[in-house]
């Protein structure tokens, strides 16, 4: 618009005084000055990693790293090369934001509930979870968690023992691992068999309420589907499943599954932490939903049930969603603190070790951005997708 | 309830009543109220014991701490280390200057109709630092130098969020303008610094802060480890500045753009004297929540080394001099983050009520 009010003066301004002249004018500068800052900072680095003797490119991604890492879900051994380190510390950083998320859901939802509740001391409960954990750094929490409690847990011979398949010791979580067996093909169709079932269920009830008005269980038939199927295919498979336990061999456990304590005081500390930023965000997006809603939907006679989810989790999910995502961005960012203790995620291999052990300092920390930048634009990008999903439909 | 010819109201419920209301109204709330009661009564017994009853507050070392409790020995000894790392102990009373200062200048904005209080809040903003710059570092005015590398505890990571927070907002006001220019390359340049910056972990920040920087810079110039932290805290600060203030000046109505330009104000007058001073009053409880997390962020300095308060700590608690202090010490920085941060969101909160005008939708 200031363009405009200016353009139409009768005369017509000098060149200099002519806004698209001078949006130009500025907009050059401000290429050739980025360009010009690029190139000094390419220049003063290309010449200082040459007098420090540091070779550039992508190379060191294929020779041999010869550290170990003490926890991988890729197959990993120190005689592979760097580049699969990357993806150790990349699949580590992914599994404790994913467990993170999951876990940082349930409770904040449970808990920004809770903050509504009309009990009052579940209510004031859950105000001072509020805020005691989301006034002390994050840094701190995991601290906590991994040096002043997990490691004063027994040590692996004195570990506390639940029914002689699960173990809980200073070295970590020890679980049974479930073996598949010959045969767990047919569970597995079992298990795809009764979510097709479920869908298809779920889609004739919509279309038969939609027809008629009669309004079919879906829920609870869909979890009796879900549940029996896989159990019956299980049955009439021959039971093809045997669990690896966990057992004390020498002075440490061997089998089973094992979540070690860096992985378990970074989740704990994670989902406490960012619970209690979606405890708020939840309680927000509910009261959000005008009274009126409520009303209405008990004046058409729906029961408290259907109230809350056909009128007000819908809503309220439209102010939840947008402040969530931001949450979640922030789990995966801080999930990066796991090198303050040593669980091998992305920052601490990839960006610790292997910069150190290389000294490639540039190509490192590009690829590390690179992957958040990615991770981040992603969660973006599906949360968006989701929000345009829930938001609302105007005409 | 369902009657219609309900009593008025008492003023004060009896507590029978508000108990039958608010607790055990109905079998699941009653349920519930008994099971956080009963998680509340175990559970605060023993700690009130490991806090108090059982503590070690008394003695001069270890060998005190013979209690159950708490060692609250163990912070009361090492205090001086917590607050004021490796500063000198002759020199403190430059540290206390500037404490002092901070808190001449903030705690009155606590306090209503407090004379001169904004002078006092435009003193910290902007005189707080220009003071510490000559009074931490010293180095000139006859002030004997002390190295960054040893400045520690409390007083780095306040150092840290502060100058944080001031350093970045210039530049954060800066990059909101550009995102908000109607110049396409001046906006993506803005658009791209902001969102690459804000992807990223403020840890890999620092290690790039650390590991990067000297290689960027031509040769011979160098900071110190304190200084390089403090860039890469200020420009990833920045581009979390530039979304609040965004916001500010996005809830400026148009016709306040339309009206300085009919008045035939340039950009820079029609930003500074309309737009910035309206927007940046908005946007004020926004800059105090990036301030809590960026204060809450700082810690993350230890772990390229430099010794903030969560740093001094964890160096004093593997002391072997001192078994099993580390709950202690934990409790001890988690109550100095707490008290900070708790206390500047509601200063914050109270802020909002302030100055919502209900204008807002």
């Amino acid at each position: 618009m200031k363009k405009q009010t200016i353009d139409t003066r009768p005369a017509g301004p000098k060149p200099w005084y002519d806004p698209r002249v001078r949006s130009l004018f500025f907009q050059a500068i401000a290429i050739a000055l980025v360009f010009w800052g690029g190139w000094i900072l390419v220049d003063n680095t290309l010449s200082n990693m040459e007098s420090r003797g540091i070779s550039t490119g992508f190379g060191f991604l294929g020779e041999t790293a010869g550290f170990g890492i003490i926890m991988n879900l890729v197959p990993y051994d120190a005689t592979m090369s760097y580049g699969r380190t990357f993806w150790v510390g990349l699949t580590n950083t992914l599994l404790v934001s994913a467990m993170g998320v999951v876990a940082a859901t349930i409770l904040g939802f449970i808990i920004g509930v809770a903050r509504l509740s009309s009990n009052w001391l579940v209510a004031k409960m859950a105000l001072v979870y509020i805020e005691v954990i989301r006034n002390i750094p994050l840094l701190l929490q995991i601290f906590f968690w991994y040096f002043a409690v997990l490691s004063n847990l027994p040590s692996p011979r004195q570990s506390v023992d639940v029914g002689g398949a699960l173990f809980l010791n200073n070295r970590g979580l020890y679980l049974p691992d479930p073996v598949t067996q010959e045969g767990f093909g047919i569970v597995w169709g079992g298990i795809l068999l009764a979510i097709a079932a479920v869908v298809g269920i779920r889609i004739w009830a919509k279309k038969r309420q939609l027809a008629t008005g009669q309004i079919f269980p879906t829920f609870k038939v869909g979890v009796a589907i879900l549940v029996l199927v896989p159990i019956i295919s299980y049955l009439v498979a021959g039971r093809p499943l045997e669990w690896d336990l966990p057992a004390l061999r020498g002075f440490n456990f061997g089998g089973g599954i094992t979540i070690i304590p860096e992985l378990a005081a970074l989740w704990i500390a994670l989902s406490l932490y960012t619970a209690s930023f979606i405890a708020e965000i939840v309680r927000s997006g509910i009261l959000s939903v005008s009274k009126g809603q409520t009303e209405a939907s008990k004046a058409l006679g729906l029961p408290n049930g259907l109230t809350l989810r056909l009128v007000v989790i819908p809503q309220a999910m439209r102010v939840i969603i947008p402040p969530l995502t931001s949450q979640y961005l922030n789990l995966v960012k801080n999930s990066s603190l796991a090198t303050a203790i040593g669980y091998p995620d992305l920052v601490a291999v990839f960006m610790g070790t292997t910069l150190n052990q290389t000294g490639q300092a540039v190509e490192v920390v590009a690829i590390t951005m690179a992957v958040y930048l990615t991770i981040s634009l992603l969660i973006s990008l599906f949360m968006n997708i989701y929000n345009r999903a829930v938001a609302i439909k105007e005409r | 309830m369902t009657e219609s010819t309900m009593k008025a109201p008492k003023k004060a419920l009896r507590p029978v009543k508000w108990m039958r209301e608010n607790l055990f109204s109905g079998w699941f709330n009653t349920v519930l109220t008994l099971g956080v009661a009963y998680l509340l009564v175990t559970s605060v017994g023993p700690l009130l014991n490991w806090f108090f009853l059982d503590a070690n507050f008394v003695g001069s070392d270890p060998s005190a701490c013979t209690g159950a409790g708490a060692c609250w020995l163990f912070i009361s000894q090492r205090l001086n280390f917590f607050i004021y790392g490796f500063y000198p102990d002759e020199l403190q009373w430059r540290v206390d200057v500037m404490f002092l200062l901070l808190a001449v200048s903030f705690v009155p904005q606590f306090i209503e109709r407090f004379p001169g209080r904004k002078w006092l809040g435009l003193f910290g903003i902007f005189g707080l630092p220009i003071v510490g710059y000559f009074l931490i570092p010293g180095g000139s005015f006859g002030l004997e130098e002390v190295q960054s590398s040893k400045w520690g505890g409390l007083m780095l990571t306040l150092i840290l969020a502060y100058i944080g927070i001031i350093a970045s907002l210039p530049i954060g006001i800066l990059l909101a303008l550009g995102r908000r220019s109607e110049m396409p390359i001046i906006r993506g340049i803005c658009v791209v610094f902001i969102e690459v910056w804000r992807a990223v972990p403020l840890i890999t920040v620092l290690f790039m802060a650390s590991v990067m920087l000297p290689l960027f810079l031509p040769e011979g110039v160098n900071f110190e480890k304190l200084a390089r932290a403090l860039i890469g805290i200020t420009l990833w600060q920045s581009a979390y500045m530039a979304e609040v203030i965004r916001g500010g000046l996005q809830a400026i109505p148009r016709g306040q753009y339309e009206a300085a330009d009919a008045l035939g104000l340039g950009y820079w007058r029609k930003m500074g004297l309309v737009i910035l001073p309206q927007a940046l009053k908005m946007v004020i409880p926004g800059i105090v929540n990036t301030f809590i997390s960026l204060f809450k962020d700082t810690t993350l300095v230890l772990i390229i080394g430099l010794f903030d308060i969560l740093g001094t700590v964890q160096s004093t608690v593997t002391d072997p001099a001192w078994q099993n202090v580390a709950i202690e010490g934990y409790v001890f920085v988690a109550f100095c983050f707490w008290v900070f941060c708790f206390g500047i969101s509601r200063y914050s909160q109270n802020l909002e009520r302030k100055l919502d005008t209900g204008h807002k939708t």
